[in-house]
């Protein structure tokens, strides 16, 4: 009998691969559910015996079986965009079933658990510092040197979090990892508990997702007796972007509104219910089993440049010919990323701009595509790397929509517990608007009173507009309690510098 | 009568958990398609906070509405990626499609934004809608 697999991630199911899979199973192949390989543009992607055929609808099905279909793409594992990566994280991705712990094991799985729990929690804190992991949610904080304050601050109880709250558009690589691997995740959280001394977990998982919290799950049930006493439970966030802010997660998992807190106190200290936290992202837990097992650390230390350690899942998205998960070393440019291993645009027009780092990420022009992916490179080209997501635009994008659009997201999503972001982004929308002369330009009734002394009594020029807006966004970056104010003006600001002629 | 023992069941599962109040409010809005200012009293007499602290909560976030809807409903994806993949373009004809018997949601990324533009019904999802795919969901809801 013919054995096919196909993926049961949500991509591949929201493009047709459950038909597929049942016109299979009517044929009489036996079907085998595994991850997805994250080739996106060819979900539903069919496998049997390491070849791919791709993108499969339920009519090709007769044709695959019999050998006369056409969308035959050879060896999934020798294609170029599978060849070419260095997949650690995402080493089991295309290759196992997710829910079974066989698969897991037969693939080194727990492998990093066992070995860390032979291990001195001071021992596995400083394997962790020495492979230069940094968190991969955003900020890019060193993994070890967290794990490190938590382990030392004093408290009855501790405990581990994960974030998987990915909100950002364009990243995917968190909820393909709890969809695929969602046992790599749980065996990451209980090596962190075991360095830390925490035996209670939470996974805040954003209720979009229904497909990661149902694997998840049932995950955490089947994996219960190899990491206990660690416990995790999985919490469902509630539709606010904000709660990927690791303070206003813990606010929302406590059962409060998901307001950002101030910092100090950091949640290495006093997190969850008040006690010392680990919060790292879902796939810097993921990258943790690599790293504990024998040589990991050294092999994990030997990826990547400068102070940018490792590999990155990097997310290909948005208008691009290949798009999918594409796990390398630190390093690589934008050009290869677009280019090369994206192929262009999905529209085939040329690339007017790309954003990298989700809704609060810069617009980067193409004549900066040669920058190095690398935390300092971006920070120093006014742009940032965030959780790796990558969206292209093609030349039909309108940049003056792209950035009132910024704003407006982050008056939508703002938590409202700081005023920059409360209302700066509210008078940013109205800025970008009257630049753009969609706005209304005079001023309004109040400003035309007579005890409005200050207030000015002609409409603002559009250079005085411009300067104002610049003013809000320095403002904004430098006085928001967190990134959702603090990072809105990079998008702004970037296609303001590079695109002006979007803004008339 | 049957909504309180609906609610004492749901309370009664949440005993003993941290932090409470996100998981009993998923479930009273699952349960009764809204989290209305009577479900708020009762959560708050439960959990021993006052009904403005129930409210705060529950108005915080867009998942919990306060009347329910019985449409059904579209969640149609508009954030940066989908947008770059044309999704503006289908919204018009899609809005009218629907009318005031469905119910078109704007979401903000559901985790498919190398497919996109892409759409969510309850627990189904939908990827590379064009204007017909779109319309044609909307028709069959």
């Amino acid at each position: 009998m013919t054995r096919v697999r196909i993926s049961d991630d949500a991509v591949a199911v929201a493009c047709g691969a459950d038909e597929v899979s049942s016109a299979f199973a009517a044929a009489g192949a036996s079907v085998e559910r595994v991850s997805s390989w994250g080739m996106h543009w060819l979900e539903p992607l069919v496998e049997i015996d390491g070849i791919g055929f791709g993108p499969v609808s339920a009519a090709d099905v007769g044709a695959i079986l019999a050998g006369s279909c056409d969308k035959r793409i050879g060896l999934i594992a020798e294609h170029s965009f599978i060849a070419r990566q260095q997949r650690l994280t995402f080493a089991r991705a295309g290759k196992t079933r997710p829910l079974s712990l066989d698969d897991y094991a037969a693939t080194g799985g727990w492998a990093g658990l066992t070995r860390a729990r032979s291990l001195a929690p001071q021992a596995l804190i400083d394997e962790v510092t020495g492979s230069g992991l940094r968190g991969r949610g955003g900020a890019g904080f060193p993994a070890g040197i967290k794990w490190q304050t938590v382990a030392n601050a004093a408290g009855a109880r501790k405990y581990v979090v994960c974030n998987a709250d990915e909100g950002d558009s364009g990243t995917f690589a968190d909820r393909m990892l709890m969809e695929g691997d969602p046992f790599q995740l749980i065996e990451g959280m209980a090596i962190a508990a075991h360095a830390v001394g925490a035996d209670r977990g939470y996974i805040y998982v954003r209720s979009e997702y229904p497909h990661a919290i149902a694997k998840l799950t049932a995950a955490i049930k089947l994996a219960a007796p190899r990491i206990a006493p660690f416990g995790i439970e999985v919490r469902v966030g509630a539709g606010a972007y904000v709660c990927g802010e690791e303070t206003s997660m813990l606010n929302s998992i406590e059962g409060k509104r998901g307001e950002v807190r101030a910092k100090p106190p950091l949640p290495a200290l006093e997190g969850l219910f008040g006690c010392p936290t680990v919060v790292n992202n879902v796939l810097t837990f993921a990258a943790i089993p690599h790293i504990l097992i024998e040589g990991g650390a050294a092999l994990y230390d030997s990826h990547g440049v400068a102070r940018s350690k490792g590999t990155m899942p990097i997310q290909l998205a948005g208008n691009i010919k290949h798009g999918g998960l594409y796990e390398t070393a630190f390093g690589i440019t934008l050009n290869e990323l677009v280019h090369d291993i994206g192929g262009g645009t999905a529209s085939g027009r040329p690339v007017k701009a790309v954003q990298v780092g989700g809704p609060l990420g810069a617009y980067i022009h193409p004549d900066r595509f040669d920058i190095p992916f690398d935390y300092e490179a971006y920070t120093v080209a006014d742009a940032l790397i965030g959780h790796g997501g990558i969206v292209v635009f093609d030349d039909t994008a309108d940049m003056g929509h792209m950035a009132r659009f910024a704003m407006q997201f982050c008056a939508a999503e703002s938590c409202g517990k700081c005023t920059p972001c409360r209302i700066g982004s509210v008078r940013g929308v109205e800025l970008i608007d009257r630049i753009r002369g969609q706005g209304s330009a005079a001023p309004d009734a109040v400003s035309r009173l007579p005890q409005m002394h200050n207030a000015a009594k002609q409409a603002p020029t559009r250079e005085a507009n411009l300067q104002l807006l610049e003013d809000l966004c320095e403002t904004m970056k430098g006085a928001s309690l967190c990134a959702l104010g603090g990072f809105t003006p990079y998008p702004v600001l970037s296609a303001l510098k590079h695109w002006p002629e979007d803004f008339s | 009568m049957i909504r309180d023992a609906q609610l004492e069941a749901i309370f009664a599962a949440f005993r003993g958990t941290e932090g409470p109040l996100l998981p009993i409010l998923h479930e009273v809005q699952h349960a009764f398609g809204c989290v209305d200012a009577e479900a708020e009293r009762s959560i708050a007499h439960e959990l021993n906070l006052s009904r403005a602290e129930v409210h705060g909560v529950v108005s915080f976030y867009h998942d919990f509405t306060p009347a329910s809807d019985l449409r059904p409903c579209i969640e149609l994806c508009r954030a940066e990626a989908c947008q770059a993949r044309g999704v503006e373009a289908l919204v018009p004809a899609t809005e009218e499609a629907a009318g005031t018997r469905v119910k078109l949601k704007t979401v903000y990324c559901l985790g498919l934004c190398s497919v996109g533009p892409a759409a969510r019904v309850g627990e189904r999802v939908y990827a590379r809608l064009d204007s017909a795919a779109l319309i044609k969901l909307v028709h069959s809801v």
